[in-house]
């Protein structure tokens, strides 16, 4: 079995804190890995150590067998793992439509390209890419709406259409239906069960347990910015160390 | 498919009209009592700085203080190919754009290492430098604080060599018409129109779009994969070398340079500008800008007998408190008239001019849906606030 990510002994402190301490962690490629834990368990600062927001004090974090540390947010991106983030990160001035072009220009144009004399209207395929990510998020019929005036629910959909459109060997997605209706959160469910069958291997940060046990193939436990357990659905439900770190007990 | 279809028919004929209207501007012109050539020079030659200015401003965000360092550059350059090689205006052009874009390279890769206030303070500082070395020790180049102006014993090579003899006062001159008064205005209105062109095609691209999701989120750009430094630098190149060509035309209508159009009021002044015709429209910058030179040199040109002459038809008392109230508005007092008006604009319509002209327009075709049955006086109503727009342009 090949890891697409292998975060080997990262190590990261605020002050005094110590966020995160000897995380050693693998991901295995074309599964769902859930992270739970409760709030200030460092899942945040783990996945802002795999993209360049946060650089670990120690340790090495190995995507697709290179480095990623000390590595330019958009270097990142290009190398193939993509975030969709926990507060909606949107461009609010631009209409849904082009919120998605720009992610799907990024993947084809690279870092920075010139071309102030191309007209937009031309694009087709790149407009085609996004229309399709956007119908996959069910946001198609508000594609001229400006992302700024949408739902919360809806711009979190967004973000995801934002992710897709990039066609990321690795997905990591900080929770990815807090504030969502219960019906949008079984859509995303169902949406994120087909990328699935597409090979996007998903890392999902969540605190929903409805869409952490329907989705996950494996699932880590952080609390206190260590690793309590690994293991399936199955080996986590019945672990007693994470119910009572976790859940204070109560039944999964 | 249609949608596009429709959008590339409108630009064009947006085009189209923008170079009647700009081409017919002697004409037009008068009516408002700015058809003459020197405030028409003036309306194209601002109207392309500002339309520079806010491709940086309008679509990034980043608020620059230091475009009239480029603005200087332009014209010393401009003035210096008068010297050294030719009257003629093209290569004098060509260099101001090329030279002011090479300074808006070093300043923008330096200044762009900031986001912000700190970003318009460096900026600041840059034309301030540029402002001070042209007084002090840029004096050879500049010549001080004389000016730099083009003399009959200037070497000129290429003129010399092709045996084109300066009578008088030398002019600047596009193979054989001189540039002066509705040629030279005729000169700058094609640049306005080429700017125009091109800030409508940047408008509508792929690299417009980036630029314009920069200011709406740049941390979010970077994390989807665009390394935001190049886009920003590319933008202020192209505005500093559209100030080049704003300061070179400046040369070109009036051939002689001074340090004064590098100080940080010029620099000011196209920020409102920009402002107050509408941060990041199409029209917004050329409407502010000729708003702005309209005021400076129509307002400032009143005095009390044109005051006394407009009030003549109220009784006397009363003409002389109408005139003792407004005569601090104009004359020398323009500069109140424009603030008062920057003021209304920006806590009623912060969207500018043209925020305000959308919204007549929009109350105008509500009332047309309204009363259907009047539409034809109603419909002359409705072409008219377009026509201001591009008219003032």
């Amino acid at each position: 079995m090949s890891h697409i990510l292998d975060i080997q002994n990262v190590n990261k402190t605020f002050g005094g804190l110590h966020a995160l301490s000897e995380i050693n962690l693998q991901i295995e490629e074309g599964t769902t890995h859930a992270i739970i834990g409760p709030n200030g368990a460092g899942k945040s600062t783990l996945l802002n150590c795999c993209i360049g927001r946060l650089v670990p004090d120690t340790g090495t974090v190995t995507f697709n067998g290179r480095n990623m540390i000390g590595m330019q947010p958009w270097d990142i991106n290009h190398a193939g793992m993509v975030r969709v983030f926990q507060t909606p990160e949107i461009f609010p001035d631009l209409p849904l439509l082009q919120n998605v072009m720009i992610p799907a220009l990024a993947k084809r144009d690279g870092t920075f390209k010139f071309n102030p004399l191309k007209s937009l209207v031309q694009e087709n395929k790149i407009r085609d890419e996004a229309m399709q990510a956007l119908a996959d998020v069910g946001l198609d019929g508000f594609h001229h709406q400006h992302a700024g005036s949408i739902s919360r629910g809806d711009k979190r959909r967004l973000e995801l259409a934002m992710g897709l459109v990039q066609h990321p060997s690795l997905l990591l997605l900080d929770e990815p239906t807090a504030g969502m209706s219960r019906h949008d959160t079984n859509r995303t469910i169902d949406l994120l069960k087909q990328i699935k069958e597409r090979g996007m291997t998903k890392v999902i940060i969540e605190h929903d347990m409805h869409v952490v046990f329907s989705l996950a193939d494996k699932i880590s436990v952080l609390a206190q910015g260590r690793i309590i357990a690994s293991g399936t659905p199955d080996e986590i439900r019945g672990n007693p160390k994470v119910q009572e770190a976790y859940l204070g007990g109560a039944e999964l | 498919m249609g949608v596009q279809e429709s959008t590339k028919a409108r630009d064009f004929m947006t085009l189209v009209i923008f170079t009647i209207v700009v081409l017919t501007a002697p004409l037009w012109a008068k009516l408002i009592g700015a058809g003459y050539p020197d405030l028409l020079q003036k309306f194209a030659i601002f109207g392309l700085f500002a339309i520079g200015y806010n491709i940086l401003f309008g679509l990034t965000g980043y608020l620059s203080f230091g475009h009239a360092a480029f603005l200087g550059i332009g014209s010393y350059t401009t003035v210096w190919s008068f010297k050294l090689l030719s009257m003629n205006v093209v290569p004098a052009v060509i260099f101001a754009v090329l030279l002011s874009g090479l300074f808006a390279v070093a300043i923008g890769y330096l200044s762009l290492r900031r986001t912000g206030i700190y970003f318009s303070i460096l900026t600041l500082a840059f034309a301030q430098m540029s402002y001070n070395l042209a007084y002090s020790v840029l004096t050879p180049i500049t010549n001080g604080e004389t000016g730099l102006r083009v003399l009959a014993e200037d070497p000129r090579v290429i003129d010399r060599a092709i045996g084109v003899e300066m009578q008088g006062v030398p002019l600047g001159d596009f193979f054989g018409i001189t540039m002066t008064g509705y040629s030279a205005f005729y000169f700058c209105a094609v640049m306005l129109i080429f700017g125009f062109w091109l800030s409508l095609k940047i408008f509508r691209s792929p690299f417009g779009m980036k630029l314009v999701a920069i200011k709406s989120n740049q941390t979010r750009m970077e994390y989807t994969g665009f390394n935001t430094r190049p886009y920003l630098l590319a933008a202020f190149v192209i505005s500093g070398m559209y100030a080049g060509l704003a300061g070179s035309m400046m040369a070109v209508t009036d051939p002689l340079a001074g340090a004064e159009r590098m100080q940080w009021t010029a620099s000011g002044e196209v920020v409102l500008m920009t402002i107050l015709g509408g941060v990041g429209t199409l029209f917004g910058p050329i409407l502010g800008a000729a708003t702005i030179k309209y005021f400076e040199n129509i307002f400032s040109a009143f005095n009390e007998q044109v005051l006394t002459r407009a009030f003549d038809f109220l009784p006397d008392a009363l003409t002389h408190i109408m005139v003792t109230i407004t005569s601090p508005f104009v004359g020398e007092g323009w500069h109140l008239t424009l603030g008062v008006l920057f003021m209304i604009i920006i806590i009623f319509i912060p969207g500018g001019l043209m925020e305000g002209i959308v919204r007549i327009g929009k109350m105008l075709r509500s009332r047309r849906s309204e009363t259907k049955e009047e539409s034809d006086e109603e419909d002359v109503e409705n072409v008219e606030p377009e026509t201001v727009v591009k008219g003032e342009a």
